[in-house]
């Protein structure tokens, strides 16, 4: 398990209503949230941590691009200059035998290429085990965690009347 | 979340449920010791495998030879079980990528399971082809790869070539687009582990933690792999029906063949979908996820899948007669009154007729009547496979080389063996990986839920005609 050498200060709710409250608080505050953890996908999180949108859709078409150039160029190469043949009497270049094969090759191309993109920039991947604050997360609560290292005690004092006020079942600490 | 609650949709969780209860059904057959019924059902899918296995060795052994392939009907039983294979694949990535795109709730209960069966249909499809080969390892040369024949490369003119790349790309992108929806859902089950359990579902998740921009990164993700799954799954089986529409041979030379092809497809994979979903809700207690509302929606897609079939059939009839061609007319009036009018009638009957009862309500919700009729279609649409492969030989041009082919025992033993191929991987799915999209249906539970019974529950009755606001914070 890799560690992240930090402190880590967390709240957790029971529900995501709550959990959106707490961080529209939190943003007005300018508190600085180290991350937010979920069970699953809530919408409405990713403006109030001020997350831009992800780009591995534009990762995604470059990949698909370099599929479609890959096929459509090699097949192409193959029969005009490699090895020129004719087959039942067509022409050396047949372009629209070569749409399926190019077509499949895009969407393998981009699939694979956003697949292995998404795994490593979340950092994950076979054999890796990411530091996590508590099991229930990917169950039924709603977590904030803060970064606690170099802070002094009024600013965690904030940080825990912050999650008391706001609602936080929980409150914990650990070294991850 | 703004969270509309349509006043015609029927909910699809059912019972009170908290995320809590939800982890809890859909984890526990996954951690429980197997059941009685289980085991006899593995068993039962690991013998039909070990024939399976047995067939092919067979095969590969004695020759093509054991078939009863001729000059005349070079594609039989195997080329119809990879049509068969390939079409029941269809549906699990029709209610992931297709029903995604369209923002249809009620394929969270069913796409996880429908996807794993996408993947082993497919798997069993792969086979066929090559064991058609007969000598397996020729498989080789159907790849484009540097050689030192030259390099003499493959014909990239040839459908079957096409055929090549479908099959493994879809297969690929399925199995990522599975898998990368059953990443967190493997992290649930690994939290709530002990012991090599843990261990286990720590490597299968990954390293999943829940963070929010990972759940941002994952949701783009899934929607632009659904965005590529949707042409891919088109392009499939329309590609395999041009393995058939690109010939010269009457009764396959039709341009209508690439619609109907997908739309029989979708139609025999739904069936599928069917079959296990009602064994698996009952022996899993899953009745309150995958509910009635989600196999009368299903049943939907049959009837009007069916229907687009039926009138495939009835153009091709049509525009056989209209054409004015000899041999056309010969082929379909051979594929109905010919020596295998029987297998015709059986496609008719199954596939066109009997789903017609699905127009009744009370027929759409009968799980009796459902299971009945999803094995049907399933034989109906192995009917079509083999009406439109063996029929079509059998008569070819010349008089002289007509021809009969009934399959020996081993065609019948790889076909028996490739469900037990298949029910066998199914099983290991069902027993290893939560068959429920567990993340998904937590996402729809307050919009979709029947009684939610959180902490903040808003109770929306359903027969209410507001939307119902929990608050402001509308999703994007």
């Amino acid at each position: 398990m890799r560690s992240l050498n930090k402190n880590i200060l967390f709240g957790l709710y029971n529900d995501e209503n709550e959990l959106l409250g707490a961080l529209d608080k939190a943003r007005k505050a300018h508190l600085d949230i180290f991350d937010v953890y979920t069970p699953f996908p809530v919408h409405g999180l990713d403006p109030l941590l001020g997350l831009s949108e992800s780009r591995l859709h534009e990762a995604g078409f470059v990949f698909g691009l370099t599929g479609t150039m890959t096929a459509f160029g090699f097949m192409s190469w193959a029969f005009v200059k490699d090895w020129p043949i004719i087959f039942g009497g067509k022409p050396y270049w047949p372009a629209p035998s070569f749409i399926p094969v190019t077509f499949e090759l895009t969407v393998l191309f981009a699939a694979i290429g956003m697949v292995v993109s998404f795994y490593t920039v979340c950092g994950m991947g076979p054999g890796i085990k990411n530091p996590t604050l508590d099991d229930r997360i990917t169950d039924d609560k709603f977590c904030i965690a803060f970064d606690t290292s170099g802070l002094n005690s009024n600013e965690l004092n904030d940080l825990n009347s912050f999650l008391t006020s706001t609602g936080a079942s929980e409150i914990h600490t650990k070294y991850i | 979340m703004g969270a509309y609650v349509s006043p015609v949709r029927e909910p699809l969780i059912i019972g009170n449920k908290t995320y809590h209860q939800i982890t809890e059904d859909i984890c526990t057959p996954t951690e429980k010791t197997p059941t009685k019924q289980f085991v006899i059902g593995f068993i039962l899918a690991a013998t039909f495998l070990a024939l399976y296995v047995f067939s092919i060795t067979w095969t590969v052994w004695v020759g093509i030879g054991s078939w009863n392939l001729n000059r005349t009907i070079g594609w039989g039983w195997d080329i119809t079980n990879f049509v068969w294979w390939v079409g029941i694949g269809h549906a699990g990535t029709l209610i992931s990528a297709i029903l995604l795109l369209f923002r249809q709730k009620w394929r969270t209960g069913v796409n996880r399971a429908a996807e794993a069966m996408t993947i082993f249909a497919v798997i069993c499809a792969g086979q066929f082809p090559i064991i058609h080969m007969g000598r397996v390892w020729m498989a080789i040369f159907i790849f484009p790869y540097p050689n030192t024949r030259g390099p003499l490369w493959t014909n990239f003119n040839s459908p079957l070539f096409w055929d090549v790349f479908a099959i493994s790309t879809y297969f690929t992108v399925s199995l990522l687009f599975w898998y990368t929806g059953l990443v967190p859902d493997f992290a649930t089950v690994r939290d709530r582990a002990s012991g090599w359990r843990r261990k286990l579902y720590s490597n299968l998740a990954f390293g999943w933690t829940g963070s929010a921009k990972h759940w941002q990164r994952w949701e783009s993700l899934s929607l632009v792999l659904a965005g590529l799954s949707t042409p891919l799954v088109l392009s499939v089986h329309t590609i395999v029906s041009f393995d058939f529409a690109t010939s010269v041979i009457p009764g396959w030379h039709t341009t209508i063949f690439p619609p109907y092809f997908v739309a029989g497809a979708i139609f025999s994979g739904f069936a599928m979908v069917q079959t296990l979903m009602l064994v698996c809700r009952k022996t899993m207690k899953l009745e309150d996820y995958i509910t009635l509302e989600h196999i009368e929606s299903m049943n939907k897609v049959i009837l009007l899948t069916g229907t687009i079939v039926g009138v495939a059939y009835l153009t091709e009839l049509f525009i056989a007669w209209y054409s004015g061609y000899l041999y056309e007319q010969f082929a379909f009036y051979n594929r109905v009154f010919g020596p295998y009018w029987w297998s015709y009638f059986g496609m008719m009957g199954c596939n066109v007729i009997s789903p017609q009862i699905f127009w009744v309500k009370k027929f759409r919700r009968s799980i009796f009547i459902t299971f009945f009729m999803s094995i049907f279609i399933n034989i109906g649409m192995w009917f079509e496979r083999f009406v439109i492969i063996a029929t079509t030989l059998a008569r070819d041009y010349l008089p002289s080389s007509w021809s009969y082919y009934s399959p020996t025992w081993v065609e019948i033993c790889l076909f028996l063996g490739s469900l037990g191929l298949f029910f066998t991987c199914f099983l290991i799915f069902a027993r290893f990986a939560p068959v429920v999209a567990i993340a998904e249906i937590k996402s729809i539970l307050k919009t979709a839920g029947d009684n939610y019974i959180g902490p903040n529950a808003v109770h929306a009755p359903h027969h209410d005609t507001h939307s119902v606001e929990e608050d402001n914070h509308s999703h994007h």
